[in-house]
């Protein structure tokens, strides 16, 4: 865009005098000035301060002390921090490619159904709507032994024995993924129903015409044409399982991240160590472990997207 | 009806079998995704003797639930809470945000690459690394325990900044420049022709933002300690764990939480899809 420059001929003051163009800077930061304050208060400084604080022993009582590297030392040798290491990735292994072959294969289908299509959408966008923290509650109550717990009471009709679930140190994970998966499919399929619809008709049509099968138009097309959809997809909710939080606090109020911590989050973790231990320098360590591993994930993406 | 709606504008015209058990099966795919709503509904519809009965239309439907826990006066409380602080974030970010990626769409100057990038930088900070920081700052200036508390940290974001950003760059700088010919000053130009023109994004930020808001738990329970300062969220999971195993009032606070945007995107459907689709492209 070009500024048109034009002169007002005016009698006195400096703003009249002005040319349109150095008027339009004047009106940009104008603009600017209190988005810019609060980027700086509200967004950088914190970011500094949370690397500031992760080289400190500071607690709610004692003020802040430099202590070097220490904090990163006792996360290392700590071995709560690799368990909780080992289940958020655990989410984010499981939770992703789940919920992606999932919400890919209802979208395929669902792109093609014309009939009661909005209703059919609906129902499974509903749950992307919900509270997290509520639906936790329902799936907990889903889970518990019979004869109160639904998921108990289905498969005790089929005749299969009692499940543990919450209770059990290898079924509590998967357990406690399943609402998370759950809420995030309703957005995912909308965004394949977007990227499928961006796809041009003519493609489909030549290929047809070319007699390609429905499979290799799939994986010739479909799939290659979705990538940069795939891709967003798959950053979108792995940057979302690596902070689960909401559901694992909620599902297990008596021993959040239990039980014998085998469903604990890093996020979970950072809350404990700051607002039950008030470690607060502590946290921030574990704080700045997260940034990096989100760090690692986006680079990943930006090279992804590249390669396209 | 089925067959002419089938053959009306679809890639393949040819109606198979195939396509009738694709339809079948997802059908039962959407009811089963829904079944935890109905689960939470109609228990929440039952007395304490039926709760057992894991039937999901109640045999005798009560909204005597609902009465006790709303007649507390706790609840609406915290649904006031949650309203008031999501719809002030809400006009905060569509003020501001669209502002700025006015700003940087449509005006020429120096430093403004300098300023989109910072503010994009800030994409890259997950909010879980500033809450320590925030809280901080919360308790330094007496922020903890108030409205202004929960709300601060989310009253911009970069997300909708680029948002708003992307969709300001494909109006036409013509419309803007007869404004500035006519006399209108840079702020009425913004306001007054370039947002009109780019409603469907306003509304897809506002939708994201609220929704994030409503459902926000992390920095909420961070930041409130007193019960009248609860949102939504927070309060419905201390009640939760007050009731302990009283699942009937438990469902009925999870649905006084969920029902008001499911309510909504019943009714807004068409938008509220078409803002997802909008914010996941171009976002």
């Amino acid at each position: 865009m070009s500024v048109v420059v034009h002169r007002e001929v005016a009698p006195g003051g400096l703003w009249p005098r002005m040319s349109l163009g150095r008027k339009q800077v004047i009106w940009a930061w104008g603009f600017l000035a209190v988005p810019l304050v609060f980027y700086a208060v509200i967004r950088f400084w914190p970011t500094f301060q949370a690397f500031y604080l992760s080289v400190t022993d500071w607690t709610i009582t004692k003020p802040a002390s430099f202590v070097g590297l220490e904090n990163y030392k006792r996360l290392l040798s700590d071995s709560l921090f690799w368990q909780v290491f080992r289940n958020t990735f655990l989410y984010l292994l499981l939770g992703t490619p789940i919920s992606l072959l999932i919400s890919f294969m209802v979208a395929y289908y669902l792109d093609r159904v014309r009939f009661m299509h909005s209703f059919l959408r609906a129902l499974y966008f509903l749950p992307f709507l919900t509270t997290a923290a509520a639906m936790a509650w329902v799936w907990r109550w889903f889970y518990q032994p019979v004869p109160i717990g639904v998921i108990n009471d289905i498969l005790a009709g089929f005749g299969i024995p009692q499940q543990p679930f919450l209770r059990s140190t290898s079924q509590a994970l998967p357990a406690v993924l399943a609402p998370a998966v759950w809420a995030g499919l309703g957005f995912q399929i909308i965004i394949f129903l977007a990227g499928l619809r961006a796809i041009p008709v003519t493609y489909y049509e030549a290929a047809r015409i070319d007699g390609l099968s429905e499979g290799a138009i799939l994986r010739k097309i479909t799939i290659p044409l979705l990538k940069p959809t795939l891709v967003f997809l798959v950053v979108f909710s792995s940057i979302g399982f690596l902070r689960i939080f909401d559901q694992v606090y909620n599902i297990n109020t008596n021993d959040p991240g239990g039980p014998l911590n085998s469903t604990k989050p890093l996020v979970l973790m950072i809350y404990q160590t700051a607002f039950s231990s008030y470690e607060m320098g502590y946290a921030a360590a574990q704080t700045v472990v997260l940034f990096l591993i989100l760090l690692v994930i986006s680079l990943a993406q930006l090279r992804l997207m590249r390669d396209r | 009806m089925t067959d002419a709606a089938f053959s009306q504008g679809l890639p393949m015209p040819r109606i198979r079998p195939g396509r009738i058990v694709a339809w079948t099966l997802l059908l039962i795919g959407g009811v089963i995704m829904v079944t935890p709503l109905l689960f939470m509904l109609s228990t929440s519809l039952k007395d304490a003797s039926q709760v057992y009965d894991l039937r999901v239309i109640p045999e005798a439907p009560t909204l005597d639930n609902y009465i006790e826990i709303l007649g507390d006066g706790r609840f609406t409380r915290w649904f006031l809470n949650s309203a008031i602080v999501a719809a002030i974030v809400t006009l905060s970010n569509v003020f501001f945000d669209s502002l700025v990626g006015y700003t940087l769409a449509k005006f020429r100057f120096r430093g403004r690459y300098i300023v989109f990038i910072a503010i994009l930088s800030t994409l890259m900070i997950p909010t879980e690394m500033l809450v320590l920081p925030w809280y901080l700052m919360a308790s330094q200036f007496g922020w903890l325990d108030s409205y202004w508390g929960i709300m601060f940290p989310g009253m911009m974001t970069a997300f909708g900044t680029f948002l708003m950003k992307q969709f300001f760059e494909s109006v036409p700088d013509d419309f803007l420049e007869a404004a500035r010919i006519d006399g209108l000053n840079e702020f009425t130009i913004w306001w007054k022709i370039a947002m009109p023109l780019v409603t469907p994004a306003l509304s897809a930020l506002a939708i994201f933002t609220f929704l994030g808001n409503w459902t926000a738990f992390f920095w909420p329970l961070i930041v409130t300690t007193s019960a009248d300062l609860y949102t939504l969220p927070v309060g419905l999971s201390s009640f939760a764990v007050e009731q302990s195993i009283q699942w009937e009032k438990i469902m009925t606070g999870a649905s006084i939480a969920t029902l008001p945007t499911l309510i909504v995107f019943l009714l807004l459907q068409r938008y509220i899809v078409r803002g997802v689709m909008l914010a996941g492209l171009k976002g």
